[in-house]
């Protein structure tokens, strides 16, 4: 029998915060089912070209016999089989809506990428020069974010296209403009949090510059809630860019962008309602995935939750 | 307490400059020749030329926005190019649209919301959190227009012959008139005035004023019109109040007072409704300030499907026409209104909390 | 006075409450026999973990998911607590038996003033209308001391000192006068001198009202001072029961005697203070056997292997003194010495 009493075992290997993080984040089922679905849409983005049986913008009139904005036909439903398959019906430009849809994942992953990188550069330059420059610069930065934030984000957006025109890009660049203001507060509240800490007073007196005490020290405490924010950015991104092309301001026919698909059908909604449900449907389903994965990452970064 | 008052109020005055500016500058820079615009392709240099004059467009920029400061601050918004009639009167017809439809959507998603969240965060992990969770989810990551045109199916179309039928377009139905009440108490006022004004906005909110005038049909009739829009208008702002009010009523729930009070022998039901929920509302009664420009951005979308006019189709329309009066007058009401409702909510908060004194 | 060798107020037979966690089952109450005589004041004591905090809630059903009471009886005033009804517990919630918490200050809701949170006891429990019960609120506040009643009554917590929380968290409690109630480490989250004068007004009134406490604290200095009786838990169970004096001159399990001599005594030089080695056991993974067996010198010193197999019941030692300890059984299982290591 051992006289030596029998502590609980400590693992004394330090464990990253990531890899805390990682786990944590793979035990939540908001995570898991927003992390699935976006590796299904992933895959679907680049595969399309497999996945489609046909090209997206080919017209299918005079190739095959279809009727404009023709019903879905689907073989295992009980379309007969003589007919060719429209999963999901065929557009008003005698095109097949399947394909579309599959193409427009790539369209909106693009979208939401693109704004949500440019939005977070953009925003982190801006928040981390006003958090820590402080005075008068933090007042103008901030209260040109306040001005921007005080437009109904759609509209500034719609009126920022309305400058530079309509299309995708632009639609793009718009709704970038538009979003920045968010990550350059998330960044400017973690800067001045941090800037009066010993630490950056010990850097300082080791002959640290501002640039690199900003870049090493602060902004790395900046990402967790950036993240976070970022996921959720894609989310009401993409939202955006199908509201702006829903409007005819983005992306234009025949791109197959899920909103301008919905917004150019939205008069037939009673007599061809496919044409309206589908697009429609991958948004949400494409948007809420990105959403439970934001809700699952702020989880799993919840400093509360440190065990 | 007068102070922050003061001080929040002075702080927004940087802010509505900034609004009147960028507004001013947005308007300006949108490419196209107003002229052309309204008057046609083959308008001729001579007549755009007069067209500038009278819209006084051949001012340099500075003047042009100093003119437009020192209008705007007496309560003139200009003419609108495209229809020749004061902005301000076509704001008066057209925002009483928009201030009810948000006003119904919010106060749906309030109604709904606050009540999900509460049964949620008591009952958490039971089936009905879970899918009042699922659905929150799915319901902020829906576009709201793609909702409308599947209820618009689905109650116009669908349901047709049925007594939950609900009509797809306008605000009333076709030949229903909604009197003014003014009118139908035979008052006599004038077409212009801060009075008309206001009498006016209340009169075009259609279901304010029937409920005014006792008319039971329209009352009835609006309302129905109204349902489908309000609905979908409602589901973002209800997904985020019930998320928002589950996990603050979480929070809630945790603390020792909550714990202290059923120690003293309080009801669980009394506990949830009136210890936990007064302080569940405080960072609510925020989220619900923010909501505002979430309405208004979405009334856009919903005001083109469910053919509203309202202020957010006009905008739009505006946009697409170069009509710079409406564009600059429309947005910076809109954002006026923002600001305002942001800043009678950050106020409210120092009588909703008392810990927050601001002395 | 004091205790009385009547039937006791408040009788606790095998509490067992369990928490189901994800990471497994903590069994933070696991068979717990209490006793309190009406009009005493029962310490009970033991490190943080040990379980104190929760089988006071249990007695008065207000373990959240995910703890449940899984086994017990509580018998108060001739019924059995764990059979009543939710309703019925909630009559006998700060009327017969009333509770107050280590943080006084966040025991107290922010948004209401102390005279609403303390009137309310009598709204609820008496049916009194609201002029009748905010002047018996301030009348309890000039009775637990807190000077100005009638304008500290419209105060808002967080304008009052920890000191004077626990005041009104006393107040509140007592309204009613209950027959027992449970103090939650009242004086921990105090500054000292305040502890004392909190102590004080928990004495005075206990001697007035008659009230049975069971005090529950880390703190031996204060039980010494303050209990008639003291029970000691670790790990989820009681290992020692004794009258106060009984136990501080002759504390008989291994655990106990190292909590005293861990306590620094001034005047007396000292060049390491005392600890008792290892720390307190995994509730999960529970090892057979005794609960201190892996820290139990005695155990060590003795050679004694019955600890880890098997876990001894509480066994009388002397009046009204008893201990869960190997040391002390009437059958040595193998080479003991009897009496004390």
């Amino acid at each position: 029998m051992t006289t030596t009493p029998s502590a609980p075992e400590t693992d004394i290997r330090p464990v990253s915060l990531w890899r805390i993080t990682w786990r944590r984040l793979l035990r939540q089922r908001s995570a898991q089912v927003g992390g699935a679905i976006l590796l299904a849409l992933v895959f679907i983005a680049v595969f399309a070209p497999v996945l489609a049986p046909y090209d997206p913008l080919e017209v299918l009139i005079g190739k095959e016999d279809v009727r404009k904005r023709e019903a879905p036909c689907i073989h295992l439903l009980g379309c007969p089989p003589e007919k060719p398959q429209h999963i999901m019906g065929i557009d008003g430009n005698f095109r097949d809506v399947f394909s579309r849809v599959l193409y427009g994942t790539r369209v909106s992953l693009f979208v939401g990428f693109t704004t949500v990188t440019f939005a977070i550069v953009a925003g982190t330059l801006l928040g981390a020069i006003s958090g820590y420059a402080g005075g008068w610069v933090d007042n103008v930065i901030m209260r040109l974010m306040d001005v921007l934030m005080a437009f109904p984000s759609l509209l500034l957006a719609i009126a920022i296209v309305a400058v530079l025109g309509r299309g995708l890009q632009n639609a793009l660049l718009a709704i970038a403009i538009v979003s920045t203001p968010v990550y350059a507060r998330v960044v400017r509240a973690s800067v001045l949090s941090l800037k009066e800490r010993e630490f950056v007073q010990a850097s300082r007196a080791l002959g640290a510059s501002h640039a690199h005490i900003l870049l090493r020290r602060i902004l790395p405490n900046a990402l967790p809630p950036l993240i976070v924010q970022g996921t959720l950015g894609v989310a009401s991104a993409i939202l955006d860019a199908a509201a702006l092309s829903f409007l005819g301001l983005g992306a234009q026919p025949p791109t197959p962008e899920w909103g301008t698909m919905l917004g150019t059908e939205r008069n037939q909604v009673f007599t061809a309602p496919h044409l309206v449900f589908f697009p429609g449907l991958a948004i949400m389903i494409t948007v809420l995935a990105f959403n439970l994965l934001g809700d699952g990452l702020r989880d799993a970064l919840d400093p509360r939750l440190k065990s | 307490m007068l102070q922050y008052t003061i001080r929040r109020l002075l702080l927004s005055i940087p802010v509505l400059f900034g609004i009147l500016l960028v507004t001013f500058m947005l308007a300006r820079a949108i490419p196209g020749d107003p002229c052309k615009a309204m008057l046609g392709e083959k308008a001729t240099p001579e007549v755009c030329e007069r067209f500038y004059e009278e819209h006084g467009l051949n001012d340099p920029l500075p003047t042009q926005f100093a003119v437009y400061m020192g209008k705007v601050l007496r309560g003139d918004l200009g003419q609108s190019i495209r229809f020749s009639r004061p902005v301000a009167i076509i704001i008066l017809e057209r925002l009483p649209t928009t201030v009810e439809l948000s006003l119904a959507a919010l106060t749906l998603a309030v109604a709904i919301g606050i009540p999900l969240g509460i049964v949620s965060a008591v009952y958490r992990n039971s089936p009905v959190d879970v899918g009042t969770m699922v659905l929150a989810n799915a319901g902020v990551s829906m576009p709201v227009y793609w909702l409308g045109l599947i209820l618009a199916y689905t109650f116009a179309l669908l349901l047709k012959d049925t007594p939950f039928w609900l009509p797809p377009a306008g605000r009333l139905s076709a030949g229903v008139v909604a009197h003014p009440f003014y009118e139908v108490f035979g008052w006599d006022v004038p077409q212009e005035g801060a009075r008309y004004f206001l009498l006016e906005f209340i009169a075009n909110m259609y279901v304010v004023n029937s409920i005014i005038t006792r008319d039971w049909a329209v009352l009835k009739d609006a309302l129905q019109h109204l349902a489908l829009p309000a609905l979908a208008l409602s589901t973002i702002p209800l997904s985020i109040i019930a998320r928002m009010t589950r996990s603050s009523m979480l929070e809630v729930l945790r603390q020792d007072y909550i714990r202290a009070a059923r120690a003293k022998g309080l009801r669980r039901h009394v506990v949830i409704l009136k210890h936990a929920l007064r302080n569940a509302l405080l960072p609510i009664v925020t989220i619900i300030g923010l909501q505002v420009g979430l309405l208004f951005s979405g009334a856009v979308l919903t005001e083109t499907i469910f053919s509203f006019a309202g202020v957010g189709r006009m905008l739009f329309e505006a946009i697409t026409a170069r009509d710079y009066p409406v564009i600059q007058g429309f947005t910076v009401v809109i954002a006026l209104i923002y600001v305002g409702v942001n800043l009678l909510v950050d106020l409210s908060y120092v009588f909703v909390d008392p810990r927050i004194r601001l002395d | 006075m004091t205790s009385n060798a009547a039937t006791p107020l408040l009788d606790i037979r095998g509490l067992k409450t369990y928490f189901f966690t994800e990471d497994g089952v903590v069994k933070a109450v696991d068979g717990v026999d209490l006793h309190v005589r009406p009009g005493e004041i029962l310490g009970l004591v033991g490190e943080s973990g040990c379980g104190k905090s929760v089988t006071s809630l249990s007695v008065l059903r207000l373990v959240d998911e995910p703890g449940r009471i899984v086994a017990g009886e509580v018998w108060f005033e001739g019924r059995n607590l764990m059979a009543l009804s939710e309703a019925e517990m909630s009559h006998i919630r700060g009327n017969r038996i009333s509770m107050i918490f280590q943080q006084p200050k966040s025991s107290l809701n922010p948004v209401f003033t102390i005279g609403d949170q303390i009137a309310e006891v009598f709204q609820v429990h008496q049916g009194l209308k609201k002029k009748q019960a905010w002047a018996e609120a301030v009348e309890l506040l000039r009775l637990v001391g807190l000077p100005d009643p009638e304008s500290k009554a419209h105060a808002y917590p967080h304008q009052l000192s920890g000191g004077q929380a626990q005041r009104v968290m006393i107040a509140m409690a007592l309204a009613l006068r209950p027959t027992l109630l449970i103090a939650d480490e009242p004086t921990t989250a105090l500054d000292v001198t305040i502890q004392a004068q909190i102590m004080d007004l928990i004495l005075d009134l206990r001697a007035r009202f008659n009230t049975a406490v069971i005090l529950i604290s880390h703190d031996l200095g204060l039980i010494a001072e303050a209990a008639d009786r003291v029970a000691v838990m670790y790990a989820g169970r009681i290992v020692e029961q004794a009258p106060v004096r009984e136990l501080f001159a002759a504390p008989h399990h291994p655990y106990t005697q190292g909590l005293i001599a861990s306590v620094p005594v001034l005047g007396r030089v000292q060049d390491r203070l005392a600890t008792i080695p290892g720390t307190v056991p995994n509730l999960v993974d529970l090892p057979p056997g005794c609960r201190f067996a892996p820290r139990c010198t005695a155990r060590q010193e003795h050679d004694l292997t019955i600890c880890t197999e098997d876990e001894p019941d509480l066994l009388p030692v002397a009046e009204g003194h008893r201990v869960r300890c190997w040391l002390y059984a009437p059958q040595p299982a193998s080479s003991s010495p009897e009496g004390r290591a």
